[in-house]
């Protein structure tokens, strides 16, 4: 099989698809994921809490298995596909980094905020220094404007950031905006760059071939859109619709296919659809794993979780303050029923 | 009233703002502030207000050193090794608010008895100030087997030493959580928010207790009595709603809006850590003038 490849496809099912099941990849799963993804020879394979290193917590929700166990699990089987990590700044640390480069993974994706790239100077330096290849991730690529993209971008670059990739964490870009943020970032960046696409508006093939157009060359998917909110782009198809152009990603589309349909479908509860709480997502602009945890806040407050999603996204909320989701919930479910409640709850 | 005479050392935003506050201290009397660079708008206040502007540093101060009994140090992590060692050579006292931590860790309301008489304190971080003392009011009824916090601050008061080594927040706080918090085991996560306006800073608050001693009633009566006392020195901070409970998980929203002497007042995250570092140090001044009376 020819390994030729005009760009290279990151799987992302095993960490942002973590978002999808509340976090309780088992060993066994990943396991059966990583082998498959290696046989089906996709170069990387991210595998992290859906936050990245570090994640696990009350905050996000707590691993089932430690992701450490889950890293080593996919190393040991994932012949020469390459294992990547994510880390945020501010919730994983260089320790964490340096754990999981002792365990054999080989490339460092560190994700800020799109307004915020110079908190990942530390982690991007502490990453080449591992001898990782390091990847700058700026999410919530809709929130900002190009220019400020294009700042930030150049910052990770300088920083030592071998890709940059712009992350459309809300799912909330159309395919011009994603045209002229990568034309953007070919015209000023020396080094590769990249696309994460959400497909909360069911743009997530459309933008990542908008980007591939534009000469993005690192792209993430997820099989069977196991990813946050309505997942990803769909990398087994993605790889089918790239082999019809004529653009080679050295993957084995059969391979991946039956991975998809026999190894990752059953994990999911039920398939990837563009409900509408994630089609709000993409529609407010927000953070797509914010998804379980509003349809809970909605369930504990008796709240329709679309109304809290779009105050969250009126309010600007980042990746991350999932904790604004249940502040926000109790501060609606206040408004509904008035401060007389409040009163008799106070020592409830 | 006697008061005892104080410096700061750094002239940056910070060191201004405990100028501003200082003023206002009933305990302590500023004579100095110390930076490097005569042109700061710190040094400018400084000489304006009728302090004295010291711009060679501490070695300056040091040749006056009957100036002040008890320095701030609001330069840096690295600076501050420096200083700790000359002023306890010196003899003064260091409220240390760089993240350093030469000195004990400490919060105003839960652990500042045991550290009086110290001669170099630290003020752990924003975040372990805003979010420590709940841990511990949590933890004083009913322990504490996981404390995890969430800070969430604006972008614009995150200063380039917060952003070069975040890192070190994290993992300072979550230390703080389990050293004074008395939690068993403690995590931090901070978050920047780039919105316009700024946010005010907020802080979450999670707590795992024992199940068996999960007691409502009185967590949230402890809560609220630490949240008063916190008031009393930081006013702008406030609980966001009632302690919410699920099972043996309490959680705990706060927002912290400074006081707007010097710094905006949506960096609650830099006020409370001013204000902090005041009340420390006025308390070990009264324990220093009780001493002399004694």
């Amino acid at each position: 099989m020819s390994m030729e490849r005009d760009l290279f496809i990151t799987e992302v099912a095993l960490r942002d698809g973590s978002h999808a099941i509340a976090h309780q990849f088992t060993v066994e799963q990943v396991t059966r994921v990583a082998r498959a993804l290696g046989e089906a020879h996709v170069p990387y394979i991210e595998v992290s809490h859906g936050d990245g290193l570090g994640g696990s917590s009350l905050q996000y929700g707590l691993s089932r298995t430690n992701e450490m166990e889950l890293i080593e699990a996919a190393v040991s089987v994932s012949g020469e596909s390459k294992v990547a990590v994510l880390v945020l700044p501010g919730i994983g640390t260089v320790r964490e980094l340096k754990e999981a480069a002792k365990l054999g993974v080989k490339m460092a994706r560190i994700a800020t905020h799109v307004t915020e790239a110079d908190v990942s100077a530390q982690h991007i330096q502490t990453a080449r220094e591992l001898g990782l290849e390091t990847v700058g991730f700026l999410m919530m690529a809709h929130m900002a404007p190009v220019e400020k993209l294009v700042e930030q971008a150049a910052l990770m670059e300088s920083c030592g950031a071998e890709t940059v990739y712009i992350v459309d964490s809300a799912g909330a870009l159309l395919p011009h905006q994603v045209r002229e943020r990568v034309r953007a970032l070919r015209q000023r960046l020396r080094v590769h760059v990249g696309f994460h696409g959400h497909n909360n508006l069911s743009l997530a093939m459309a933008n990542t071939l908008a980007a591939i157009e534009e000469g993005a060359t690192r792209i993430d998917g997820s099989m069977r859109c196991l990813g946050a909110g309505a997942g990803n782009t769909q990398t087994e198809v993605l790889v089918a619709v790239l082999e019809k152009l004529g653009i080679k990603t050295g993957i084995d589309v059969y391979k991946l296919m039956d991975a998809a349909e026999e190894i990752v479908a059953p994990i999911l509860a039920a398939p990837q659809e563009i409900t509408r709480d994630s089609l709000v997502l993409g529609y407010a602009g927000v953070y797509s794993s914010f998804l379980l945890h509003a349809r809970r806040a909605a369930q504990t407050f008796s709240l329709d979780s679309r109304d809290i999603l779009m105050e969250v996204g009126r309010r600007k909320v980042v990746g991350g303050q999932e904790d604004m989701i249940v502040d926000i919930a109790a501060e609606l479910a206040r408004q509904k029923t008035g401060a007389a409640v409040n009163q008799e709850e106070r020592y409830g | 009233m006697v008061k005892v005479k104080v410096a700061i050392l750094g002239s940056g935003n910070i060191g201004t703002d405990l100028m501003m506050k200082l003023r206002r201290s009933s305990v302590l009397e500023l004579t100095a502030v110390i930076g490097i660079d005569p042109e700061s708008d710190g040094l400018q206040r400084a000489r304006e207000l009728g302090y004295a502007a010291i711009a060679s540093g501490l070695g300056g101060f040091l040749e006056q050193p009957e100036l002040a009994d008890i320095l701030f140090d609001a330069t840096s992590a690295k600076a501050h090794i420096r200083h700790a060692k000359a002023l306890k050579q010196a003899g003064k006292t260091a409220v240390d608010l760089t993240p350093a931590a030469v000195g004990p860790f400490v919060v105003p309301t839960v652990n500042m008895d045991a550290h009086l008489d110290d001669p170099n304190v630290n003020l752990i971080t924003c975040g372990g100030q805003a979010t420590i003392p709940i841990v511990h009011a949590v933890n004083r009824v009913a322990p504490v087997d996981y404390a995890e916090i969430v800070a969430t601050i604006a972008s614009r008061s995150a200063g380039p030493g917060t952003r070069a080594n975040i890192d070190e927040f994290t993992q300072t706080t979550a230390r703080g959580l389990e050293l004074i918090g008395g939690a068993k085991r403690g995590k931090a996560i901070i978050i920047l928010n780039p919105a316009e306006p700024p946010i005010l800073m907020r802080d979450t608050v999670y707590a795992l207790v024992d199940p068996e001693r999960m007691d409502r009633h009185a967590i949230t009566r402890s809560i609220y009595q630490t949240v008063e006392s916190i008031q009393s020195y930081v006013p702008g901070y406030r609980l966001r709603s009632e302690p919410l409970f699920d099972g043996n998980k309490v959680t705990v929203f706060l927002e912290v809006e400074g006081a707007g002497d010097y710094l905006p007042t949506y960096a609650g995250n830099l006020d409370i850590m001013t204000a902090a570092a005041v009340k420390v140090a006025e308390e070990i001044a009264k324990h220093k003038l009780s001493n002399t009376v004694v």
